[in-house]
């Protein structure tokens, strides 16, 4: 496989479960480094990794991994990939660097090596002092790094990262992207990370597939799907009638609106129209404008634009 | 440079294919060697070899004791005493092998790694298999050998050459079909205590149908009802020693075979990398 070969292809695939379709005919392909498979709850992120990881059979198409056909040689791709699943894991009955070494064997590592690298993983991903007791005994951020540990043990070329900061603290959180970030951008492993957490995924990958309905909705590098074709603006306004009369008049000039977490709406102005454009529409509505400020694309503008968000 | 020195390094070393079920047998002997419960199970599994082990000693150096002398029966007997620990063993270990692992989400760390849904199986099943066979087949040969010992001739022996292919045979089929049935029985729920209970009740239960049913028909034709029954029928005939029911053995067959093949199919639908409810 050459450097420049995407690690992972998907042609026209589509999985069902009973009568409900979870991926819709995606095609794609993913790109070395790190990528981040963003999407909303029931976007089909996480049914998409376990396809990749032949959990799941797809109903039709095609999918590659590392070059190899997922369909004729899974466990070929499975020696070769770590997978971080979402929910909670482990082995029961062992301790963690039980556990680790156990599944460095169970991925073909010798005994001795498989113990070695237990430790070494342990201490890369935070656990060193934790690694005798029990993995029962974990808190959920421990058991966070101690997926990682098992999936990284047997030096994968490929991670798949299913949700890695789920129930983290904020510090516990930042430290886990440190170690994503750290092992795409210093340790040379392609990883694949699923997430519906947009800042997540900015932080650590450099490309971004973003799924919606089991659909590829958009997909690239996060610099160039963030670049403008338009102007953003952050908009409060004030009106004595029906806001939503004047975002209406707005989406109908063709703008778009995404309310944010504050009273702030984010207002993407296509072509060269600008402010002048938001100021005449907001005088033709009669709603004063408090407060506009230019602002930059983000990462949540293009999924608010990829999944049509409001 | 010492380990907490050291971040993450890529690994150069060698890589094997194929031995991940070993890799399970030996982590899962290990695991069990290391619960007391289980090694006062395996201890007391033994004290039926103690018992006839002395009996052979008396048979072989008194011959008033010639009552006692060892036969055929006495080594299928053996095997009928030896299916309470058989029994406890099976609920011990197997109703929990894959249930726990299911209940941990264990699966999808398995079968994440190159290894295949028949290579799990095969693990766990070995586990099993190794203990109840350190159970039955290894004292039963060591019977054999035991008895040569004493009887200081190979006549005993060479008269009853069929015996450690028996013990072979029986041993094999006996525990291939309790454990292929305790498997499918703990891949279907996260809760081993409920497993073990709902396996020797199914035991117990179809014991108690046959004893209900050969009151009504006054005979013992519906042997094969009961699990355990059709195991003694196929027993009786490997020993050669007179059936005890009137079934006929290929019937017994039938059924044992019918559990093996129901379980695999069960195994094969249960151990998934990931649940489907649809």
């Amino acid at each position: 496989m050459a450097d420049t070969d995407p690690v992972v292809s998907l042609d026209n695939v589509v999985v069902e479960y009973g009568r409900n379709r979870a991926l819709n005919g995606v095609t794609a392909s993913f790109s070395g480094g790190a990528v981040g498979l963003l999407g909303p709850n029931g976007a089909g992120k996480s049914t998409l990794i376990k396809s990749l990881l032949g959990f799941v059979v797809p109903t039709q198409g095609q999918m590659r991994v590392l070059g190899l056909d997922v369909a004729t040689s899974p466990v070929d791709i499975r020696a070769r990939i770590g997978y971080m699943p979402e929910n909670d894991a482990h082995i029961p009955g062992l301790s963690a660097v039980q556990f680790v070494a156990y599944c460095g064997e169970l991925a073909g590592l010798p005994a001795a090596d498989a113990t070695q690298r237990a430790h070494e993983v342990l201490y890369y991903v935070g656990l060193g002092e934790a690694r005798y007791r029990n993995v029962e005994t974990y808190s959920t951020g421990m058991k966070q790094r101690i997926k990682l540990a098992q999936a990284l043990v047997h030096d994968p070329d490929l991670l798949f990262l299913d949700e890695p900061t789920n129930g983290m603290d904020p510090k516990g959180r930042d430290e886990m992207l440190d170690l994503v970030r750290d092992l795409a951008h210093n340790k040379g492993i392609n990883l694949i990370l699923s997430s519906h957490l947009l800042p997540d995924v900015e932080y650590t990958c450099d490309e971004v597939v973003v799924m919606d309905k089991g659909r590829i909705a958009a997909a690239g590098p996060i610099e160039a799907l963030k670049q403008p074709r338009g102007r953003v603006y952050e908009l409060r306004v004030k009106t004595h009638g029906e806001l939503e009369a004047f975002f209406d008049r707005l989406t109908a000039a063709g703008l778009e609106c995404h309310s944010t977490d504050d009273d702030v709406v984010r207002v993407f102005v296509p072509g060269d129209g600008g402010a002048r454009q938001l100021f005449s529409l907001a005088a033709a509505e009669g709603v004063q404008v408090r407060h506009l400020r230019p602002s930059v694309p983000t990462l949540e503008d293009v999924f608010a634009h990829a999944v049509g968000e409001d | 440079m010492p380990i907490h020195d050291q971040g993450y390094r890529r690994y150069g070393g060698s890589r094997s294919r194929g031995r991940a079920w070993f890799v399970i047998f030996t982590t899962g002997v290990r695991a069990m060697m290391r619960s007391r419960w289980w090694i006062v199970v395996m201890i007391a599994s033994w004290i039926q070899f103690i018992v006839r082990a002395v009996q052979f000693y008396i048979a072989a150096n008194f011959s008033q004791a010639a009552v006692v002398a060892p036969s055929a029966a006495t080594f299928r007997d053996f095997f009928d005493k030896q299916d309470f620990f058989v029994l406890v063993a099976t609920v011990m270990l197997g109703a929990a092998s894959i249930a726990q692992d299911r209940r941990a989400n264990a699966l999808q760390i398995y079968l994440s790694k190159p290894l295949t849904r028949l290579e799990y199986i095969c693990g766990k099943l070995s586990v099993l298999m190794a203990f109840l066979l350190f159970i039955t087949w290894v004292p039963a040969i060591l019977l054999l050998v035991v008895q040569v010992v004493f009887a200081g001739n190979f006549t005993f022996l060479t008269a009853n050459a069929y015996l450690f292919p028996a013990i072979t045979v029986y041993s094999l089929i006996e525990v291939l079909t309790v454990s292929m049935c305790v498997l499918a029985l703990s891949s279907l729920s996260t809760n081993s205590r409920f497993v073990g209970i709902l396996y020797a009740a199914l035991i117990f239960f179809s014991d108690a149908l046959y004893g209900v049913m050969r009151a009504v028909t006054g005979g013992t034709a519906v042997s094969w009802i009961a699990f355990s029954n059709n195991l003694a029928q196929l027993g009786d005939v490997i020993f050669r020693v007179p059936l005890r029911y009137e079934t006929p053995w290929l019937v017994s067959l039938t059924v044992v075979v019918a559990l093996i093949g129901v379980s695999a199919v069960i195994l094969e639908r249960r151990i998934r990398g990931v649940e489907i409810v649809a």
